[in-house]
């Protein structure tokens, strides 16, 4: 995939995107625009959708309908080299780390190089090392294995991994769930950091309004798989929407609460 | 109105062939989801079979796996046969000897080891020892998310997890049991010449002497297929595995069992291929 420098093609741009498992609506009709450098964080409930939402976007789940494009470029339902050739130019948090237990760390951070662009090992373990150094880990933590680190250490160099290979499109899966406040506050500085760097766009989904309105330029909320809000992250706890003010402001009363009882 | 009178007024309300429709129900939903589950193993099969050998290859982790199934499964392997020719020695000695037979005990111990007993009892303490460990590592992998790590950093997880343990399986149970063989036979002769009063000299004729090549090939067929089963079942179950621990636990205890249900079955396909008249 080669980058458009059209700005007038939004980075991703999603178009009336469900899934559906059995008679559940996980996503109904998502239309979303993401533009070129710009960090988007969609924030939700547990269970409102969002993480269906990024795996549909990553080709991880397959949507029942709808369009997802990047750069242009339609992905839903690409395979094999063609999806690799899409997924070489995306970066990834996962929620956990999801570091691979027998590689070491320099391994997990140029674990893309090396398998999915064929880098060579010494290359590869200089660019995991830069990595490792612009996430503020010491050299020393290369050749430890990921059960040697701590929780915050292990969503550094999930970090470092997600941006080794330079993408321009960078995910974000609940980068701060686990994590003290302050070692939350030092990842979303991280997270700010390492895309501004690079240049990339971000698309992050979290349920941590702090971290939201620290690395979003907008924010966008999904409930019941549907975007109920979308708008800068400065307006969203003065969005004049109840389900967003019960959200961000964390109450317990208000229309979701009602809603779920209701269905309850 | 209490929840229990609501349930009883409904119930009563219910027409008469609702149970009946109910069971219709279930079945239909036992057999679709039976049919899904052929489905999916099925292509998960075939996907696995056409990684397997079509490159690229991955050099460094087909070695690791060839020795966590032929290095480290041979003390286990090893002692299994080694006790089984011995015991078989025996048997077969207090057996044959109702009927003045006892000279043919080194050629059914050897017959014996080589066609059923070595690659069985190989491929049962493979599928234990390998098919869970394969089952919980992949297993643990699928619910941390580190398979679709692997996605999303352009590596398919059938090339990079499948494929290097199927090939290793294959390739490294014929040597197990060979060697399981060996030692199963050196069992044999150790009771056969220190207990059984045979001299050394003809024990080793006997063997040797009624030992066909078909007998030793053809468990060397089973051991590879044998491999495949219990490297594709402990892949399959750890790679739809879900929930958690329970379910990584789940597909360990699957992995395990339908390994172990297949190698008997396929024991019987395959010696019947072999040696049926």
């Amino acid at each position: 995939m080669t980058p458009r420098q059209d700005s007038a093609v939004p980075k991703l741009r999603l178009r009336g995107v469900t899934k559906r498992f059995g008679a559940n609506v996980v996503l109904d009709g998502i239309d979303l625009d993401v533009a070129a450098g710009e960090s988007l964080v969609v924030i939700g409930g547990s269970g409102s959708g969002k993480s269906v939402l990024l795996k549909c976007i990553l080709g991880l789940l397959r949507p029942d309908a709808g369009s997802i494009a990047i750069d242009g470029e339609e992905t839903v339902g690409l395979t094999g080299r063609a999806r690799d050739r899409v997924n070489a130019h995306i970066g990834m948090l996962f929620q956990g780390a999801a570091l691979f237990d027998s590689l070491q760390v320099w391994e997990n951070v140029a674990f893309g190089l090396i398998q999915g662009r064929r880098a060579r090992r010494p290359e590869a373990r200089a660019r995991a090392m830069e990595c490792l150094d612009q996430v503020g880990l010491h050299p020393r933590v290369a050749d430890l294995v990921p059960a040697e680190l701590s929780g915050g250490m292990q969503k550094r160099v999930g970090l470092a991994r997600a941006i080794a290979a330079r993408p321009d499109v960078v995910f974000f899966d609940e980068p701060t769930t686990g994590l003290d406040p302050i070692m939350a506050d030092v990842i979303n500085d991280l997270i700010v950091a390492t895309t501004k760097d690079l240049g990339a766009t971000a698309l992050s989904i979290t349920h941590d309004m702090a971290s939201a309105t620290k690395i979003g330029d907008r924010i966008a909320m999904l409930y019941k798989g549907r975007l109920i809000w979308v708008g800068p992250a400065k307006a969203v706890f003065d969005s004049g929407d109840g389900y967003v003010d019960q959200f961000v402001h964390g109450r317990a009363d208000g229309p979701i609460t009602e809603e779920a009882e209701a269905e309850a | 109105m209490p929840a229990g009178l609501s349930v009883g007024t409904r119930r009563a309300e219910e027409p008469k062939g609702h149970d009946a429709v109910n069971f219709l129900a279930i079945v239909g939903r036992v057999f679709l989801a039976f049919v899904q589950q052929v489905g999916r193993f099925a292509i998960f099969t075939g996907r696995s079979v056409g990684h397997m050998v079509r490159p690229p290859f991955f050099p460094r982790l087909i070695a690791r796996q060839m020795v966590e199934i032929g290095y480290y499964s041979l003390p286990v392997v090893g002692l299994t046969t080694f006790f089984s020719g011995m015991v078989l020695a025996l048997q077969t000695h207090v057996g044959f000897a109702r009927f003045s037979a006892e000279g043919a005990v080194a050629t059914v111990v050897v017959i014996s080891i080589t066609r059923e007993l070595g690659p069985v009892l190989a491929g049962l303490m493979v599928a234990g020892r390998i098919g869970a460990a394969m089952a919980a590592e992949i297993g643990t992998m699928r619910v941390t998310e580190q398979i679709d790590a692997l996605t999303t950093l352009s590596t398919n997880p059938f090339k990079y997890l499948v494929a290097p343990r199927l090939i290793a399986g294959v390739t490294m149970l014929p040597v197990l049991v060979l060697v399981g063989d060996i030692i199963g036979v050196f069992g044999g002769y150790l009771i056969g010449t220190t207990k059984l009063g045979f001299n050394p000299a003809i024990y080793i004729e006997r063997t040797v002497e009624f030992l066909e090549v078909t007998d030793v090939v053809s468990g060397l067929v089973k051991a590879a297929v044998f491999g495949f089963v219990i490297a594709l079942m402990g892949c399959y179950h750890g790679y739809y595995s879900r929930g958690g621990a329970q379910g990584v636990g789940a597909a360990t205890t699957n992995a395990v069992v339908s390994a172990s249900i297949l190698i008997l079955i396929l024991n019987y396909v395959v010696t019947e291929l072999f040696f049926a008249q």
